[in-house]
């Protein structure tokens, strides 16, 4: 029996509102513990929450981007259950009315693009933060999480593959910071997703029992989860044994999902309405104009820049992986108007530079005017593309100008055929053995000529004109 | 009559709020939440079938406040309340 996976993820996304979700306390990370608290993060008695009105904003900002129904109405729930991480005793969530449902994305697979669906968006707050102490049975508890925004994207369980779930959680990470409400970064909690898995005989509909994993917090981990999960549950139908319904935590040391099972209560969460919160009535023109602020998303950014700049769809993809990255090349394109090569440039040099230096291309040293000059550099043949190179690296270094760099080094290109021909003269002199055995017929040979003179030329002879002078120089003798 | 809420549920929903309850109080818990819920089922005899799902019985909607950053309470305020703290966190018992 060939069984195939079916995965749904739930993701939650922090949104950058400057103040929480129902009170006006700070959402900066990194303060010192519990100083971005009030009455309301802490629950005291009588306290009102009052809804944040960038929430809703930015929250349908995002179902709109996914294609969602903004509904006309919504209303928040209390989700009840005990544990320190939330003072109230519950969270406040949304539940049978969220405010965007039934909207969907196009992922890139290997086989071309494939839809998923989006069950539903709510709005809800984010909990606090537990320390566990090590040595002693006792927790310590911050609460300066505790009501930063969050919003819940619910999958319909559309993907496949481990790969489709890696490419649906990246799709959703760039819409989310195209939009500017949320900065995705898994490694500090503000983009997280669980997964729910199952597996089924291929051709059938009837979703089998399915597991729901947590405690991913990279979009390697999420991938090597569900690949872990997908084996384990498809040994345990080979044998004939029920795959149990729980909850999984992926174990990043051990590479394995562990069962929680016993270790947390049944979920039973008593919705219901809170009562401290009236409905959010959104109408048409309040859509309208939500509408009206969101930009350019991924998808349509990479088929303009196919269309407009005619890059194949690889460097379209990366290009438009980033809002910045975009903005970074269509302004060096402006300014050094030749598409490919600005893309293989800020794809190869770079990238890697970036890369290496784990920095965003927003802290980038070089700007894109400065890119856009030195490749006008080497394209009037002031440098050769070697020493370009070589510039490039000076430029992200010290965040000079390709100008006084190439000025100052004296790099500009040597393209005085008369110079380049005394040069080659003092090489084939200098090595008349070599010119001996060239001229023999072991034309491999070539090559260390022009190394040679690259080498005197500290690599700023015009290697054309080296072939050409070379060639003839060689032969000539010849006769 | 019949139970509208069983020992079985009573104490589900004892665990669920980290109550232990005796024996005693179960079966005791068991009567009065029977009573209430007895009680509250007079509301059924009307008839709700014409009247709009609602959430709240004020008409309000839209209720919001912009996107400012307030001062947050000292946290020695915050904390003064805590059963237990360091000054710095609160301090439970541990819960996995």
């Amino acid at each position: 029996m060939e069984l195939e996976p079916v995965i749904g993820l739930e993701i939650h996304a922090q949104l950058l509102t400057k103040s929480k979700i129902f009170c006006g306390c700070s959402t900066a990370f990194g303060a010192s513990p519990n100083t971005h608290t009030c009455p309301i993060c802490v629950a005291m008695p009588g306290v009102l929450p009052v809804l944040n009105r960038e929430v809703v904003e930015f929250a349908m900002k995002m179902g709109l981007a996914t294609h969602c129904t903004i509904a006309p109405s919504s209303q928040f729930a209390r989700k009840n259950y005990f544990y320190p991480d939330l003072p109230k005793g519950y969270q406040i969530s949304q539940y049978e009315l969220p405010l965007a449902v039934n909207g969907w994305v196009d992922i890139e697979t290997e086989k071309g693009p494939k839809r998923i669906r989006i069950h539903r968006i709510h709005m809800e707050e984010d909990a606090g933060k537990l320390v566990h102490d090590e040595f002693q049975p006792m927790s310590y508890v911050d609460y300066n999480r505790t009501g930063v925004p969050l919003i819940e994207i619910v999958s319909e369980p559309d993907m496949g593959t481990s790969e489709e779930a890696a490419a649906y959680l990246r799709t959703l990470r760039e819409i989310l910071r195209y939009l500017e409400i949320c900065d995705g970064n898994m490694e500090e909690g503000s983009f997280r997703c669980d997964a729910n898995i199952s597996l089924r005989p291929v051709g059938t509909e009837a979703l089998g029992v399915k597991t729901e994993l947590k405690n991913m917090n990279s979009f390697r981990n999420v991938q090597r989860a569900l690949d872990f999960e997908i084996r384990r549950q498809r040994a345990l139908i080979e044998r004939n044994e029920p795959v149990v319904q729980e909850t999984r935590l992926w174990d990043v040391a051990r590479n394995v999902t562990i069962s929680m099972r016993g270790k947390e209560e049944a979920h039973d969460y008593r919705y219901f309405p809170d009562p401290d919160l009236v409905p959010v009535v959104v109408s048409d023109s309040w859509v309208a104009s939500v509408r009206e602020t969101l930009p350019e998303l991924p998808e349509a950014k990479r088929e303009r820049f196919m269309a407009q700049y005619n890059l194949p769809l690889y460097d379209a993809q990366v290009l438009t992986s980033s809002k910045a990255l975009a903005v970074y090349f269509e302004t060096a394109t402006a300014e050094f108007p030749q598409p490919k090569t600005v893309s293989n440039w800020i794809m190869s040099e770079l990238m890697k530079q970036l890369k290496r230096d784990e920095r965003e291309i927003e802290d980038c040293p070089v700007p894109p005017e400065n890119l856009a000059e030195l490749l006008s550099l080497m394209d009037t043949g002031v440098i050769s593309g070697k020493i370009a190179k070589t510039v490039f690296d000076d430029m992200y270094t010290t965040g000079r100008k390709a100008k006084a760099i190439v000025e100052e080094k004296g790099l500009t290109q040597v393209k005085d055929e008369g110079a380049i021909e005394a040069i080659i003269n003092e090489i084939l002199r200098e090595n008349p053995t070599e010119v001996e055995l060239y001229r023999g017929g072991k034309e491999k040979l070539f090559s260390f000529f022009v190394g040679q003179a690259m080498r005197k030329t500290k690599g700023k002879a015009n290697p054309q004109l080296v072939n050409e002078i070379l060639r003839s120089k060689l032969a000539n003798e010849e006769r | 009559m019949k139970e509208k809420i069983t020992r079985q549920e009573v104490r589900h929903v004892a665990q669920l709020a980290r109550l232990e309850l005796s024996e005693e109080e179960e079966k005791q818990m068991t009567a009065k939440m029977n009573q209430v819920l007895t009680y509250m089922e007079k509301l059924n005899s009307l008839d709700t079938s014409r009247v709009p799902h609602m959430t709240h019985a004020i008409q309000l909607q839209n209720v919001f406040r912009p996107d400012e950053v307030l001062p947050s309470m000292d946290r020695e305020q915050i904390l003064a309340n805590a059963p237990e703290c360091d000054g710095v966190s609160f301090l439970v018992p541990k819960v996995i």
